[in-house]
């Protein structure tokens, strides 16, 4: 009886009120993949929709492996992915580089909290994306364009989860970092920046997804190489293959740097021995 | 003298200083050229010219009401669509298994890479811009629901059941007002989501709408009517979050304000 309620405790909802055994799990995983994929296929080949306006997920990895040998939008598809790659980790570590400390800076400084709060809660609401023209005209189609979008976009996550970590510094640590003395850098390094680790690191993996989701919003507007451009130029030629291609590395990327950051995060977690 | 928390006083010196600042940099001393940033007074004439005589084909009141039109259908779709199928899988264990892959493939796809495939499906009309918002909202909401679902106690859920509670009846009244908080989060993180796949989608090619504006008057280089857009992308923005945050007060009544 306890042991029954206790599997029961972990998987109490469903008809059954069971656990699903690891071999349906596993057939039923397979089954979803195959039905997304069948249904797909089935779709595309029924003729229900023109191929060209709806191919199969083979015509799409196809694509991708042609595209790595022919040059498509000026450029090999890696060279692309590379390039998207490169804008991210730029913008982003922009964001990150002012996001953060403005953030811890914040948290310890009441008069810079009370100015900077009215200015962000004025601009937190312009859609990254209503910067493009803005930063057309600023930095023309150069590189200074997407690197504001990405910025844009992944700046807020950043600053909020500094300030936050910073304001859930124990009293008592804030205290015992200024009766030994130290000045604000040391408080910043040793007191503030560890005990907000934890919450930084949460607003790290938001901010990095929201940055990724911006550069591909850039890149169809504004640039000349990158996936969101190669996804552009395939929607120009009613390429579908490519726009597809495009957003499968689109996800891939994303996906990875999902998986790297939510490692960093748990292993951070686990050091830190406290929830988040 | 007036009596004012320091929090507003300071924000009134910080805004104060700030419009000055734009004021001086640009009509002032002419340090930032024209075509770098519009001055206030470019801002407030463009501001009269969209409200009066309208830009890029209508009146600012038609552009964003178009706008607004178009994130409150695609969101609606959303809810109507993703709610049911977070609650089946938060049900049922098998639905969640089955459906789970589908999930992991979609979900590190942004909304936005879908832009090109949406015109190339539907062409540069309402319908695709529905489609994308439908997309940014869609998965946030299903993920929302079924978290909320699994996190209702099973106690309450044994205690319906204790009851004589119906399945349908353990749905309707523990488990959907139980998963509501996770629900209402899900769609807050999607709203602000939905603009920028909106501004995005009307960037890359619309015939209406703020991002439309936003796009010409980036041809025409014309600055002042820029900043306006943005600003009403901002009010539009803040606008339907003030509103989803009051739906959400009512909703959920019984919960303590955050």
């Amino acid at each position: 009886m306890a042991s029954g309620s206790l599997k029961r405790e972990k998987n109490y909802l469903g008809p059954s009120g069971t656990t699903v055994p690891p071999a349906q799990f596993w057939m039923l995983t397979v089954l979803g993949v195959v039905l997304l994929l069948g249904t797909w296929t089935l779709v595309a080949t029924s003729g229900m929709m023109p191929r060209h306006f709806l191919p199969t997920p083979l015509d799409v990895f196809n694509r991708i492996y042609t595209l790595m040998f022919n040059p498509f939008a000026g450029h090999l598809y890696h060279e692309h992915l590379f390039a998207s790659i490169g804008r991210f980790l730029m913008g982003w570590a922009i964001a990150v580089g002012v996001g953060i400390p403005l953030g811890l800076m914040m948290g310890w400084y009441r008069l810079l909290d009370e100015i900077v709060t009215p200015l962000f809660d004025a601009i937190r609401f312009v859609a990254p994306l209503a910067w493009v023209p803005l930063a057309a005209l600023w930095f023309g189609t150069g590189i200074g364009g997407p690197l504001l979008i990405i910025f844009v976009g992944s700046f807020a996550p950043c600053l909020i989860s500094a300030y936050r970590g910073a304001r859930m510094v124990d009293k008592r640590f804030v205290e015992a970092g200024q009766t030994l003395g130290a000045n604000t850098w040391q408080m910043m390094r040793h007191v503030f920046l560890p005990g907000a680790f934890p919450s930084i690191i949460a607003g790290l993996r938001v901010s990095a997804g929201l940055g990724w989701q911006s550069l591909v919003g850039s890149e169809l507007i504004v640039v000349g190489a990158g996936l969101g451009y190669l996804m552009v130029q395939g929607q120009g030629n009613l390429s579908t293959t490519t726009v597809m291609a495009g957003m499968v590395g689109i996800g891939i990327v994303g996906f990875l740097i999902d998986v790297a950051l939510r490692g960093a995060e748990s292993s951070v977690k686990r050091r830190w021995g406290q929830q988040i | 003298m007036l009596n004012l928390t320091r929090q507003t006083r300071v924000t009134i010196a910080t805004l104060t200083a700030v419009l000055a600042l734009w004021w001086l940099a640009t009509t002032g001393l002419g340090l930032i050229g024209k075509l770098r940033l519009p001055s206030p007074e470019d801002f407030v004439a463009a501001a009269r010219q969209i409200l009066t005589s309208g830009y890029a084909g209508a009146t600012l009141w038609v552009q964003a009401f178009h706008s607004l039109g178009l994130v409150a259908k695609g969101f609606a779709v959303a809810i109507l669509t993703g709610v049911p199928l977070g609650l089946l899988m938060g049900w049922s264990r098998r639905a969640e298994i089955l459906l789970n892959p589908t999930f992991l493939i979609l979900r590190p796809v942004p909304a936005l890479a879908w832009i090109p495939l949406a015109i190339v499906w539907f062409g540069l009309g309402d319908t695709g811009k529905i489609f994308t918002i439908w997309l940014t909202a869609f998965v946030p909401s299903v993920i929302n629901t079924f978290t909320g679902v699994r996190q209702v106690d099973p106690v309450l859920i044994a205690a319906a059941r204790t009851q004589g509670a119906s399945t349908a009846q353990v749905i309707r009244h523990v488990v959907i007002p139980g998963a509501l908080p996770m629900i209402f989060t899900g769609l807050r993180l999607s709203l602000q989501a939905s603009w920028t796949t909106l501004v995005a989608a009307e960037l890359v090619g619309a015939f209406f709408g703020l991002g439309r504006v936003l796009n010409v008057a980036g041809q025409d280089i014309f600055p002042g009517m820029i900043m306006v857009g943005m600003a009403a992308v901002a009010v539009c923005g803040a606008a339907t979050t003030w509103l989803l945050g009051q739906i959400e007060r009512k909703v959920i009544a019984w919960r303590p304000a955050v």
